[in-house]
């Protein structure tokens, strides 16, 4: 209590004596923002003083004159100490460097954004945006391994992913960090705006309310406010996260599902497809996960789009020719490649007819291509991710070869006519790396004893791929070393998990502490491996390293070197000429 | 049937109380009255799908009345250990969980009778108590939970 009272009056003394910091002005300096896309402006004076003490110029002027605007000014915000000045909803339209100057007494301070139109006009008819989350350098290389094979060190064929002109290196870093959350780095292709981990469509001000944070227009808002194009967004994970979510949301805080289902419907994109159904359904049907009473599967039908649940019912109403569709085929994430196709471990057994990322794909742009406007969509393969998270290499690489799988589907409807931007990106990348091969026929048991490493490591032997390039047995006696540079503390033995999805940790009995799975200790060869994350992690995490972007189609040209992870958004305003 | 000032609330709990009353006399006459009933994770929901679940015939038959079930702790969302999460499996990787949002479906919320010492998630739980269902959000973390054991107490399970 004495601690808490000192920190107080610390607090109090440094408001009134003048070295509180700066005032804080969103968007922040070096914003790159579209013509003509809307945002909030928000300046944060520290101090909180008086409403007619603080000015917010914009290239000298006053900025609510010069962006049409009326501001609200409060003081002591949300009970803080600062007062708050808001334009909301504003744009600017004119290209060029802007500079925004807010001043308090004797305090001011200055930011420039950079305001870019798009003068060539459109050149795609469509953008579609694949997203392997958390795809990393590794993960592309041990796909085209298992996939295409590897003979005197050629390949026997080349991924979707990796065969196109145009390639990048993107920077992921945040406003906070260097190393970012799926929330923030789709929020940055979305919205053009860098901002912090957790946040979707917002700058990270000092509000309380996740939901009051200063917003930037996403694509899917920009898109449905100027233009007649169809938009989609398909994943296999749950709708509401992070990734999918980035379409269309501003939070502060990407847990806020229920509040994302109703951006979702506010957006209404055209086709909505991935998991997640507990969001839908009014609280008083059991499984729901809902707060309120409001059944969204019936408003999603009510505004004219048909519900389906399997991929059978998916495919029938793209058959049926229907123009909207919300697919929800699981009331968690989708399963992944691996489970879906051959171990049907996950939830298989309770969702037998669960479409994968290309059949969704192909479903998706069946729909929105009928579109005289064209589209825009997102295709999401969400578990590369997770299963990385979890250190579970084999399924993270199937999921990279199911994405290589949906991008073919896009190539080939794209090839067609030379009119549809396809990239693709990771939005963060894992610690992750190929360090030779597990080979059973070392002696020993453990995964030190098995590694090959350098000519000991050689190829590995992974049966014969099937049709859609996956290998038909991965539980074979060379396969890759596939390695994790950070986890948890948990137990293992260098083999594939056939049993379902690898749960390295779970929690300790002190809270906030994570300790060994002790279900893994017992495989045979299995050894403790001491985690080398902080106490408080129960899985792998993403990494600042830069993640490759290759991309295809009229715009894709823009990519070169290496860019920040916002330029994304900009190549795709761009080639469809998006500003006013 | 009762009418108090809410009439309608009133006639369904009596309703309800004279279905737990009618099942728990066909079901529970061979044991003595205070043995609970033995639920599992399996044996919860009549069906499970895109579109919701539903309660089994067990779950809805045994409202109100003590039952017992076997799953893993999983970190509470508040630090006072009167109330924690029953999970299936022990609980999934889940590298944002910050609410009930991110929690596998088919949780059970378990509130304490008292405050009680935690266990390691790895550890199998069996917890006894009394069965609840409903959609119900806690007033203090806003976690909502469809179906509950209250007034409960637990031990691990061998």
């Amino acid at each position: 209590m004495l601690l808490r009272t000192a920190l107080l009056a610390a607090t109090v003394a440094a408001g009134f004596s003048g070295i509180a910091s700066a005032q804080t002005i969103y968007p922040i300096d070096r914003a790159e923002i579209l013509a003509g896309a809307k945002f909030d402006l928000k300046v944060e004076f520290p101090g909180a003083p008086a409403a007619g003490s603080v000015k917010v110029t914009i290239d000298g002027r006053d900025a609510a004159e010069v962006l049409g605007a009326k501001p609200v000014i409060v003081e002591k915000e949300d009970g803080g100490d600062l007062t708050a000045y808001w334009l909301r909803d504003v744009s600017v339209a004119k290209a060029g460097r802007v500079e925004v100057t807010a001043t308090a007494g004797d305090k001011s301070k200055k930011v420039a954004w950079e305001v870019y139109g798009t003068p060539k006009g459109r050149v795609a008819k469509n953008v579609i945006l694949f997203i392997g989350d958390g795809l990393s350098v590794a993960h592309r290389t041990a796909a085209r391994i298992m996939s295409k094979g590897i003979v005197e060190g050629r390949y026997g064929g080349e991924l979707a992913i990796d065969d196109m002109p145009a390639m990048a290196l993107i920077s992921t870093a945040g406003t906070d960090s260097i190393v970012t959350d799926s929330a923030n780095a789709m929020s940055a292709y979305t919205t053009g705006h860098k901002s912090c981990v957790n946040a979707l469509g917002v700058y990270c001000a000092k509000n309380k309310n996740t939901l009051d944070h200063p917003k930037v227009e996403t694509i899917g808002d920009l898109l449905k406010r100027k233009t007649k194009m169809a938009v989609g967004v398909v994943t296999n994970s749950e709708i509401e996260d992070a990734t999918p979510a980035g379409v269309v949301a501003h939070t502060r805080k990407r847990s806020d599902y229920n509040d994302i289902v109703k951006m979702f419907f506010d957006v209404k994109p055209d086709v909505i497809m991935g998991g997640g159904s507990p969001f839908f359904l009014a609280k008083t049907t059991p499984g729901s996960k809902r707060a309120d009473d409001v059944d969204y599967i019936k408003k999603f039908e009510e505004a004219g789009y048909t519900f389906v649940s399997t991929k059978t019912e998916m495919n029938k109403a793209v058959a049926d020719g229907k123009g909207k569709i919300l697919g929800l085929y699981n009331t968690g994430n989708v399963d992944g490649a691996l489970d879906l196709k051959y171990l049907k471990k996950g939830t298989v057994s309770k969702f037998p007819d669960q479409p994968d990322v290309v059949d969704e794909t192909r479903a998706a742009i069946a729909t929105l291509s009928k579109n005289p406007d064209g589209f825009f969509l997102m295709v999401e393969s969400a578990r590369i991710d997770k299963y990385s998270h979890s250190l579970d290499a084999e399924r993270a690489i199937f999921d990279t070869i199911m994405l290589d799988n949906a991008v073919k589907v896009a190539k080939d409807f794209a090839a067609e006519k030379n009119d549809t931007l396809i990239i693709v990106v990771g939005d963060h990348t894992h610690g992750v790396t190929i360090l030779g091969t597990y080979d059973d026929d070392r002696p020993g048991q453990t995964p030190r004893e098995k590694l090959g490493t350098y000519a000991d490591a050689a190829v590995p032997n992974y049966g014969p791929v099937d049709a859609e390039g996956y290998p038909t047995n991965i539980d074979v006696s060379k396969r890759m070393a596939f390695t994790f540079a950070s986890y948890p503390d948990h137990c293992y033995n260098a083999k594939p998990y056939l049993d379902g999805e690898f749960v390295p940790a779970v929690a300790g009995a002190t809270k906030g502490t994570y300790v060994e799975n002790p279900k893994n200790c017992d495989r045979p060869g299995a050894v403790h491996v001491t985690g080398n994350l902080p106490f408080d992690a129960n899985s792998g995490v993403h990494s600042g390293d830069d993640e490759v972007l290759t991309a295809i189609g009229p715009g894709s040209e823009m990519f070169r070197g290496h860019k920040p992870n916002t330029f994304v958004f900009r190549v795709m305003t761009t080639a469809l000429g998006l500003a006013q | 049937m009762v009418t108090g000032s809410d009439g309608r609330s009133e006639t369904t709990v009596s309703r309800r109380w004279f279905t737990a009353a009618g099942l728990s006399l066909f079901w529970a006459a061979p044991s003595r009255a205070a043995d609970p009933v033995i639920l599992t994770f399996d044996r919860l929901y009549g069906s499970f799908g895109v579109r919701g679940l539903t309660f089994s015939d067990l779950v809805l038959g045994n409202l109100g009345r003590p039952v017992t079930l076997t799953g893993y702790m999983a970190p509470p969302l508040k630090a006072e250990a009167s109330f924690f999460v029953l999970t299936r499996e022990p609980m999934a990787i889940c590298p944002f969980c910050q609410s009930d949002a991110d929690w596998p479906v088919d949780i059970v919320v378990v509130r304490m009778r008292a405050e009680t010492p935690l266990v390691s998630a790895g550890t199998r739980v069996t917890v006894t108590g009394t069965l609840e269902a409903g959609s119900k959000t806690d007033p203090d973390t806003g976690f909502v939970s469809q179906l509950r054991i209250v007034d409960a107490d637990f031990r691990r399970a061998g």
